[in-house]
């Protein structure tokens, strides 16, 4: 008996480290943004109450509601063509040998590693101005005659925005949704085959059912993931969301918002906005996702 | 026949697909190191496709504007004690909530789960009030100490420890007069450390990788990270393209080459975190 409780002793030191640094370093800085978001504060005077007035700003910030499609679609136009691609490798992957399946993969996983922020300039250098990499080699393929101005088309500036972002993690998507996949049976496979199935059928009716859980689990993730959307698109032209703020993201404006203009309170009031908008985004897709189980 | 060869023509298209991704995955790698040889002359007027003679020149260049060896020096001193947190610390929190049963572990544990769900970068006002406060600004702790509390870490780890170590095995040592901590010193963290490892190599490189938060938080030249200072380097280098590629690509090759010898490693753990 003594024993046992000298052991919990130990179980509970164990686990104070992780919990004191959590109180302070994560669930403290999430605590006061929300206390912020009901004070104007520029970072250095005194934090002055101002109730609800930043949250009526918020719904009337034209900026705020700019930023937030941004997001969304810059999201979508990665998150969609990523999830189709792993899906199609995976496919690819699963239902035949392929000689060098896992130098592939490798391969498709390096851009996830590297720094998004570096990305984000690269790919600047790469699009940006007449005499661009990218300019030099379309018009050397014959693709177009003049050069084309990426950065000063709100579309191609957005489009440029979801490409990286598709091209950072369609590999890391490729991995989950097989990992998902190889976990089911080769026996149900083996029924299907023996009722006639094709592999394209197969596909529709048996994979892509049991994947369910991996996709859902990789909406929710890409949701959080990607409507706090900082990095490249900060990096990707002047960091303040130019052409015309087309790739302004939400994180952006939040950033800009604290430590640019020193308007720290009203970052706060973004902040939340923002956190509310992912919650319900996420509600909705783990809805979505376990109605069409139900059916 | 008929069936042969639209079977061989529909594997040249898979192999073909896989081919133009391949490209599509490298090649951006391939024009930052080539462009990062080439003169800034060069740049502009033609396209390179192999690389040039202006390497020492760009890195002449790179070095008059700004010592990117700082920000690659302020980048480990940030990502190597964090890291070493992230392993110590989530073995040890794992450890508890492995083998042990205490009042308060299942509410505990589901706090751990609920924070791995959490938009960290909303709080980051928050984070910056906070290590206002502490007086910590424009210091490298704000990055290394919060790698004591890595949710993930614990949580991967706890999975590893459930599965490879025995009960018996604890109970042994026990018996054998061994104290709770040095059983986990001596015991426990060498049989996971294959597992401490993976989960190290990924702190790591997001931790190398974290842009944000450093942004906020340094303020001064000498201090700066390389995300941060790479983020810079378009205003300080204005059209010397081949300095740029060049900083660009100091930033990332140490990553790319620790993949080249870890890829394996990297996927099973990335496969084995979404399994559970």
């Amino acid at each position: 008996m003594k024993n046992k409780i000298n052991r919990n002793f130990y179980a509970y030191l164990f686990i104070i480290p992780f919990f004191t640094v959590f109180v302070v370093f994560q669930l403290y800085p999430i605590l006061y943004t929300f206390f912020l978001s009901f004070h104007k504060w520029d970072g250095i005077s005194k934090i002055v109450n101002v109730g609800v007035d930043n949250f009526e700003t918020l719904l009337r910030d034209k900026y705020f509601s700019l930023s937030l499609k941004n997001t969304v679609r810059i999201w979508l136009g990665n998150f969609i063509p990523q999830i189709g691609i792993a899906l199609l490798l995976a496919g690819i992957f699963t239902f035949n040998r392929i000689k060098g399946m896992t130098f592939f993969r490798a391969v498709f996983y390096l851009p996830n590693l590297v720094t998004a922020a570096s990305m984000g300039l690269l790919f600047n250098l790469l699009f940006d101005g007449n005499k661009s990499v990218i300019n030099q080699i379309l018009m050397n393929l014959g693709i177009i005659n003049t050069p084309i101005e990426f950065f000063s088309s709100p579309i191609f500036a957005s489009s440029i925005a979801s490409y990286i972002q598709w091209w950072m993690w369609f590999g890391y998507t490729l991995i989950i949704v097989m990992a998902g996949m190889t976990s089911i049976s080769s026996e149900i496979y083996e029924a299907a085959m023996v009722d006639g199935a094709t592999s394209v059928k197969t596909f529709f009716y048996i994979t892509l059912p049991l994947v369910r859980p991996t996709l859902l689990y990789l909406m929710i993730t890409s949701i959080i993931g990607g409507m706090q959307l900082f990095d490249v698109p900060a990096t990707l032209t002047n960091g303040l969301g130019d052409p015309q703020k087309s790739i302004l993201t939400t994180a952006m404006y939040i950033y800009n918002t604290g430590f640019k203009n020193h308007n720290m309170g009203y970052a706060s009031t973004l902040s939340v906005g923002l956190f509310i908008i992912i919650a319900i985004l996420s509600v909705i897709s783990f809805r979505i996702m376990n109605a069409k189980e139900e059916k | 026949m008929g069936i042969k060869s639209k079977s061989k023509v529909l594997n040249f298209l898979k192999y073909a697909f896989l081919i133009l991704l391949t490209f599509i995955s490298i090649f951006p790698f391939y024009l930052m190191i080539v462009n990062g040889t080439h003169s800034s002359m060069d740049i502009v007027t033609k396209l390179n496709l192999w690389f040039g003679s202006s390497l020492g020149e760009n890195y002449a260049k790179m070095q008059s504007n700004v010592n990117i060896w700082s920000g690659f020096f302020n980048s480990l001193k940030i990502s190597v004690p964090y890291t070493a947190f992230t392993g110590y610390f989530g073995a040890l929190t794992a450890y508890s909530f492995a083998k042990y049963n205490f009042k308060g572990k299942n509410i505990l544990f589901t706090i751990l789960l609920v924070s791995m769900m959490l938009p960290s970068q909303l709080s980051i006002i928050g984070f910056y009030q906070l290590n206002l406060k502490l007086n910590l600004l424009n210091t490298t702790l704000p990055f290394s100490i919060p790698g004591i509390a890595n949710a993930s870490a614990v949580f991967f780890l706890k999975g590893i420890i459930e599965q490879s170590i025995p009960d018996s095995m604890i109970e042994a040592a026990r018996i054998e007069g061994s104290s709770e901590f040095m059983l986990f010193n001596r015991l426990i963290l060498p049989c996971i450390s294959p597992g401490v490892a993976t989960m190290c190599i990924f702190n790591f490189v997001s931790s190398w990788n974290n842009y944000l938060g450093p942004l906020v938080i340094l303020s001064s030249n000498d201090k700066y990270t390389m995300p941060v200072m790479i983020s810079m380097i378009k205003g300080l280098y204005l059209t010397n393209y081949g300095a740029m590629y060049l900083a660009i690509a100091i930033s990332v090759i140490p990553i790319i080459i620790m993949y080249l010898f870890c890829s394996k490693y990297i996927i099973n753990g990335i496969t084995a975190g979404a399994e559970k």
